[in-house]
């Protein structure tokens, strides 16, 4: 048995892997989530805004984050679009920039749609620009320096959401969902340090143990990576019972294939100390 | 033929079959993108336009969208060579990390340099009326704008930057990047100094015993913060090279070894969980989008 451990290919450990991940979501499983402070911490701050407060959305990521971050985003889009907060999309990323967009349309324009949320009114989305963490820095004194067109390149000074805006200290919430450079950290150091304006971040699970050192006095709290998604679901659910529906909640979904392929990679863990100290056991006996 | 070959022909032949086999005998088939038309601006009497919005295909006005099955398919495609490569380097691996390298270079040339650079930034600048008239003209609107001149410093300083490319001549490119350091080294200095130096050492200021609103000790909150100071004093003493790690110094940076190694733990795992949502997420696809096989959201015919 020991033998077999020692050489075993691992290919077979990546067929496990897939088996662990496959077999929940084909049996479309799910386990309850309970929402941790960080998380609750966003959730109260967006629920408490009054209807209407300045919400701003950086989507700072890629397709290639997108399996962690897009339930983040729907999430708390979902969860503005309830309090009808008035939403400014944004990317620092230029793979970035198909991602509001979808997210608008899922969310605002099809989940939504009974709610009549208006381009330009309720939401717009000031699409990308290139200059990273400096249009984070222009942003604390002129939005509109930095964007100062839509993304279909339409003037923001007629959109009467823009109205009212001049400085990221005009925004009641900054919300970035991040997976590096530019990201989390720029809009910690030149967003909410600085100006004093709330942030609250969404990352990838990588990039997370970077954002604890920043809670909570420079950073209102923290979704971290699909596991943040799935409590933000559950506290979703929890406020507003018509959430409670498994089929919208993609985060909660996903925390079943997480749970068995973590329960696998332990096994693993603890078959290779096994083998380990099998072996170190044996050359002690010779 | 060698035995690997007999397996993977096998289960080629066998996965196309079952790809063949539930598309056409299967009720609800698998693998299509079904749209229909929906008018841009609905209440306008006069605005006719339409777009196509995705539609599931029990919705009457459905139609199949050829453009976005084809899509579908690339994408399943691309996730099973991608993940190919898990057996064995191979053609289709190849292909498709050639076509992703490719892919992602262009679309940063185009979007993030051409259209969202040169363009709007530079063009848009020196020669509003001619760039206003070809390809933005909203910036015509309601009057064109001035030439900036000012923008002739940037476009000066990108081409002495090309100049890098030259044979001879590679050092005009130097003063550009001097330009680049410098801004970038003072801008970060102020970022860092600030967000990461003084607010974190504000941040461990903190008292190691913690009282209630009651006037007791709140021993968790207590513990906590003494756990985070003692932490961070562990971990310093663990980089602090000036005095050697002996006696109490060096049982204190021990201590900062084992912060760090909980620390290094919890990283590792975060991202091992990272990934496993990233399979998860492909994996969904294949089954939700591509093969059909379960509809959680009721995108098709529901759960």
């Amino acid at each position: 048995m020991i033998d077999l451990l020692r050489n075993l290919d691992r290919r077979w450990i990546f067929l496990a892997m897939l088996l662990a991940v496959s077999i929940p979501i084909l049996a479309q499983q799910s386990f309850p989530e309970r929402p941790t402070k960080t998380v609750l911490d966003v959730f109260n701050y967006i629920e408490g805004l009054p209807e209407g407060s300045n919400i701003l959305l950086s989507f700072d990521f890629g397709p290639s984050s997108d399996g962690e971050l897009e339930p983040i985003a729907t999430a708390v889009v979902r969860h503005c679009c309830l309090k009808r907060h008035k939403m400014f999309f944004m990317t620092l990323y230029p793979d970035g920039v198909p991602l509001p967009e979808r997210t608008i349309k899922s969310v605002i324009e099809q989940e939504f749609e009974s709610y009549n949320f208006k381009y330009g009114e309720d939401y717009i989305n000031l699409g990308f620009n290139n200059a990273e963490e400096l249009v984070i820095i222009v942003m604390g004194t002129d939005i509109k320096k930095m964007f100062p067109t839509d993304i279909e390149k339409k003037p923001l000074d007629g959109f009467p959401i823009a109205e009212n805006i001049t400085s990221l200290e005009d925004m009641d919430l900054i919300f970035t969902i991040t997976t590096g450079y530019p990201g989390m950290k720029e809009w910690v150091q030149y967003g909410s340090s600085p100006l004093g304006v709330k942030l609250a971040v969404g990352s990838t699970a990588v990039q997370a143990p970077e954002a604890y050192p920043y809670l909570p006095d420079q950073m209102l709290g923290l979704l971290a990576a699909i596991k943040g998604a799935a409590e933000y679901e559950a506290a979703l659910a929890d406020k507003y019972p018509a959430f409670r529906d498994p089929a919208k909640n993609q985060g909660i979904k996903r925390m079943a294939p997480q749970f068995w392929a973590h329960l696998l990679i332990i096994g693993l863990i603890v078959l290779g100390n096994v083998v380990y100290f099998a072996d170190r056991f044996q050359g002690a006996r010779r | 033929m060698k035995r690997e070959t007999i397996i993977w022909t096998v289960l080629f032949v066998a996965g196309g079959l079952f790809l063949v086999v539930r598309g056409t005998q299967s009720d609800h088939g698998l693998g299509r993108q079904y749209v229909k038309q929906v008018r841009v601006n609905p209440q306008s009497a006069t605005d006719l336009r339409v777009k196509f919005k995705e539609a599931p295909p029990t919705d009457r006005q459905a139609q199949l969208s050829i453009p976005r099955t084809v899509g579908l398919w690339v994408a399943a495609f691309f996730t099973l060579a991608i993940l190919s490569f898990l057996y064995r380097d191979n053609i289709f691996y190849k292909i498709a990390e050639s076509v992703m390298v490719g892919v992602s270079a262009a679309w940063y040339m185009v979007t993030a340099g051409f259209w969202e650079a040169i363009i709007p930034k530079l063009l848009a600048n020196l020669a509003p009326e001619t760039i206003g008239s070809w390809a933005l003209p909203d910036l015509l609107k309601p009057k064109p704008p001035d030439p900036k001149l000012l923008s002739l410093v940037p476009l000066v300083l990108g081409i002495m930057l090309l100049c890098r490319l030259l044979p001879r001549g590679g050092w005009i490119g130097r003063w550009p990047l001097a330009f680049i350091v410098g801004v970038f080294a003072g801008i970060r200095m102020i970022g860092f100094l600030e967000a990461d130096f003084v607010s974190q050492i504000r941040s461990s200021i903190i008292p190691l015993v913690v009282m209630t609103d009651a006037g007791r000790v709140n021993l968790w909150a207590s513990l906590r913060n003494t756990g985070l100071v003692f932490g961070v004093l562990a971990c310093l003493a663990y980089f602090f090279f000036s005095v050697e790690h002996r006696g109490l110094v060096g049982r204190l940076a021990r201590v900062g070894v084992w912060y760090l190694m909980i620390t290094f733990g919890a990283s590792f795992a975060f991202t091992v969980m990272g990934r496993i949502a990233l399979l998860a997420g492909r994996i969904t696809f294949l089954f939700d989008d591509w093969l059909w096989l379960i509809d959680p959201a009721g995108k098709r015919w529901g759960p």
